[in-house]
């Protein structure tokens, strides 16, 4: 069966822990993860409430996969309302902290109401306690992950925590596990912050099995493992150069947004690249790349662990950033780089190390610099407003002292942690930012991969890649290739990947494995672990009814079907240089046949025959 | 022939797929506390480093058993503990110079790699081939052959 079917539910304002019997019914028709604990929050709060009050919950939750040794099954979610949208939240990591809350013999864990002072959960397999936290709290996530392994003589605890970004009231603060993994989009890490829960810190050694069948399991996986190991991308692409593989190929095709997303190339992408990760430095002879690595389980390895040159001016007096962490990976090397037009690797490194210390995310983080930017260039923020930092496009010190005071909530960086879309509108113009439903874009121009401007559009939880990536298909022909600059079949294809990957981020396992597996692939996996008959079908089932009960959440919780849009730049701004050139993202080809496939109404509403089809 | 498992830790990536299925050879779960093998993760450094039983010729825990509880695999070679004669007193746990006995809280006994009887499972799951299981005699032959390989694309420059 392959969860536990435990979880445990803590109500901080109350101070206790308790166990319950997970609900294996909604088990079976969310199957776990992201869409079981979407189901007990759409149950359990109101879709109006105020996100960073108590009546929001915040759920840890693990997928029947996770801490199997299914390639990749170390995977937990964070789920929430979230401060940055007003809509759900479902933040996914990685690491080693969603294996371990396995071990210790959890599905879920359950946070409600507001802790009086600070706490941490300490788990230990049955053993539940909030201790407090009141030295925790001022600390870095690094800081406090180093403390509580102190505190619990244990260097075998993992830990999730906030860092002081979320305590600040930055609206895009993570929670990071494992020094260096974040759930990290939607601000998931501030609702954990206004419960004054700075950490869950958990042991488990309890083991993960009472697989439904042993043998058809194991054959599975290994199965699975091959094709990772044989496919290109899982097992050359990603290994050698982690997401980062794609910088130099979203440039080429005019697909990187630049400046504030005024451009779709960026001159200096190849000095922030994968590649340019690779070449030795002049200073010490060592590249920015130490080696790859894996989270739990996984046998495709795209973490990247980095140093920063000792000599950059960002780091050459601060020793205790001389050593390695975790490195950048695409977003938020676009993001911190192309999306501010800085081209300084080291720069962007630093304040990727910086979004991993003090927990915020760094593809929110840099698209709110780049409209800064964009608003100090027009004279809409002034250098008074700034506290005297230049905020031209481009100037690595800028980006580099920004987030330093991001991190801490300080000065300008208290601007910066608004997000773009509050940013823009407090400077008068809500135009400038470049966000869906109040949440940042990722790296990937809608104008020159049109089916992705249908995918942010849509996305339950504001503008995101990882609601429906059709990059695979549009770019890198997964699992068919079509043309990116085509609208015409991306309504079929952005509903198809928003379905399989919200049944995939509900299984334990991670979406990049679907470079190189199909539901095919995953399906025979989940079954042998699992009770339920877990076909493709089944699969596709639970994941369109997770994609409408989010979508239900969401209207619930006040949103209106007009915000399924985008900014007007992408749709009135066409793209000035690349293949793409003249074109703008057309929306509005598509979205109608969107919503009748999705069996919504042209207004975008659910219909009442697609909530009786799919029982939601 | 006889072989023995062969470690490169510059291979490893920390996915502790060994530690699984270790475990779940030796256990029937998924469960990296009861791993016989172990990978270390020094973060700073940016390495990674699985660590087991050597299998020691002349070996410190099965010369320190007042019990006679481990013996040789004449197969293998392995040190293999005998679970029906130990008795949990954890003094080759203190003997190994290595660390890697160690004692089982729910069994009572103490538990070490067995080289699972000549098919180690942690080699079998390992992605990298940071973990392989080769011929005891030549555990260096890769090595070898990678250093000869480049003097030989030396020679051919000249």
């Amino acid at each position: 069966m392959a969860w536990t079917r435990k979880l445990l539910r803590v109500n901080l304002t109350e101070g206790t822990c308790r166990a319950e019997a997970l609900n294996m019914d909604w088990a079976n028709q969310f199957l776990g993860q992201r869409g079981l604990a979407t189901k007990y929050l759409s149950e359990e709060i109101d879709p109006t409430c105020d996100p960073l009050g108590p009546a929001n919950k915040l759920i840890m939750a693990t997928g029947p996969l996770t801490g199997t040794m299914a390639s990749t099954g170390g995977r937990y979610s964070v789920v929430t309302k979230s401060p940055l949208t007003g809509l759900v939240a479902c933040s996914n990591s990685g690491g080693f902290l969603g294996a371990e809350m396995k071990n210790a013999g959890w599905d879920m864990l359950i946070f409600e109401g507001k802790a009086s002072e600070p706490v941490y959960l300490y788990l230990e397999n049955e053993r539940a306690e909030l201790r407090p936290a009141g030295d925790l709290w001022g600390k870095t996530a690094w800081a406090t992950d180093e403390a509580l392994h102190k505190i619990h003589q244990d260097p075998l605890l993992r830990v999730a925590c906030i860092g002081r970004s979320a305590e600040a009231g930055c609206l895009y603060a993570a929670v990071i596990n494992d020094l260096h993994r974040a759930a990290g989009r939607s601000g998931v890490g501030t609702v954990m912050a206004s419960k004054n829960l700075k950490a869950v810190a958990i042991r488990g050694t309890l083991g993960v099995g009472n697989l439904r069948d042993p043998k058809a399991f194991m054959t599975a996986v290994n199965a699975g493992k091959k094709v990772l190991a044989d496919n290109a991308v899982t097992g050359q692409g990603l290994p050698t150069y982690g997401t980062q593989v794609l910088m130099n190929v979203i440039n080429g095709m005019g697909a990187m947004p630049t400046r504030n997303m005024r451009e779709v190339q960026f001159e200096g992408a190849e000095k922030i690249s994968g590649e340019a990760m690779h070449e030795p430095r002049k200073s010490d002879g060592k590249p920015n790349l130490t080696t790859n690595a894996g989270c739990f389980g996984c046998t495709i390895a795209c973490g990247r662990i980095s140093t920063i040159d000792r000599g950059h001016f960002t780091i050459e007096h601060k020793p205790e950033y001389w050593k390695n962490s975790g490195g950048l990976e695409y977003e938020a090397a676009w993001a911190l780089g192309s999306d501010t037009g800085t081209d300084d690797l080291d720069a962007l490194t630093y304040a990727n190390f910086l979004c991993n210390e003090d927990g915020f995310d760094p593809i929110s983080f840099g698209a709110t610099v780049a409209a800064a930017m964009e608003l100090y260039q027009i004279g809409a923020i002034t250098k008074e407003q700034t506290g005297g930092i230049d905020l031209s496009f481009g100037s690595a010190a800028a980006l580099a002292r920004l987030a330093e005071l991001t991190a801490e909530g300080k000065g300008f960086g208290k601007d910066i942690g608004l997000g773009s879309k509050r940013l823009c509108e407090k400077y008068g113009h809500p135009d400038l930012s470049m966000t869906v439903k109040g949440q940042e874009f990722p790296a990937y121009d809608p104008r020159g991969i049109q089916g992705m401007g249908l995918a942010y559009a849509t996305s339950n939880r504001g503008a995101c890649h990882l609601r429906g990536y059709t990059v695979a298909s549009e770019v890198l022909g997964i699992p068919v290739k079509t043309d990116p600059l085509v609208t015409e079949g991306k309504a079929e294809l952005v509903k198809a990947f928003q379905d399989a990957t919200a049944a995939v981020d509900s299984s334990g396992l991670c979406v990049f494995t679907t470079f190189a597996w199909s539901l095919e692939d995953i399906a025979p996996q989940l079954d042998g672990a699992c009770e339920g008959g877990w076909t493709v079908d089944k699969m596709l089932e639970v994941g369109e009814r997770i994609w409408n009960l989010e979508r239900d959440f969401n209207l619930r919780a006040g949103m209106t079907p007009d915000q399924d849009t985008l900014p007007k730049r992408l749709l009135k701004d066409a793209a000035n240089v690349g293949p793409a050139k003249g074109r703008v993202n057309d929306l509005d080809q598509m979205l109608p046949e969107y919503y009748e496939i999705r069996g919504w109404t042209p207004d975008g509403l659910i219909k009442d025959e697609t909530r009786s089809r799919l029982a939601i | 022939m006889q072989r023995a498992l062969h470690i490169d830790p510059l291979k490893c990536t920390g996915c502790l797929q060994c530690e699984m299925a270790c475990s779940y050879e030796n256990e029937g779960l998924f469960n990296p506390a009861k791993s016989r093998i172990k990978v270390f993760t020094f973060h700073d450094e940016g390495r990674f480093a699985p660590y087991t039983c050597t299998q020691c010729a002349d070996a410190w825990c099965m010369k320190a058993c007042p019990v006679e509880a481990i013996r040789v695999n004449p197969d293998t070679g392995a040190k293999e503990i005998v679970d029906a004669r130990c008795v949990g007193c954890k003094v080759c746990t203190i003997a190994c110079p290595f660390g890697t006995v160690n004692y089982n809280s729910a069994t009572g006994k103490v538990i070490k790699c067995d080289l699972c009887g000549g098919d180690p499972a942690c080699a079998s799951a390992c992605p990298t081939a940071a973990i392989t299981y080769v011929d005891s005699d030549w555990t260096g032959l890769e090595r070898m052959r990678t250093y000869a390989g480049q003097s030989l694309s030396g020679a051919g420059a000249n």
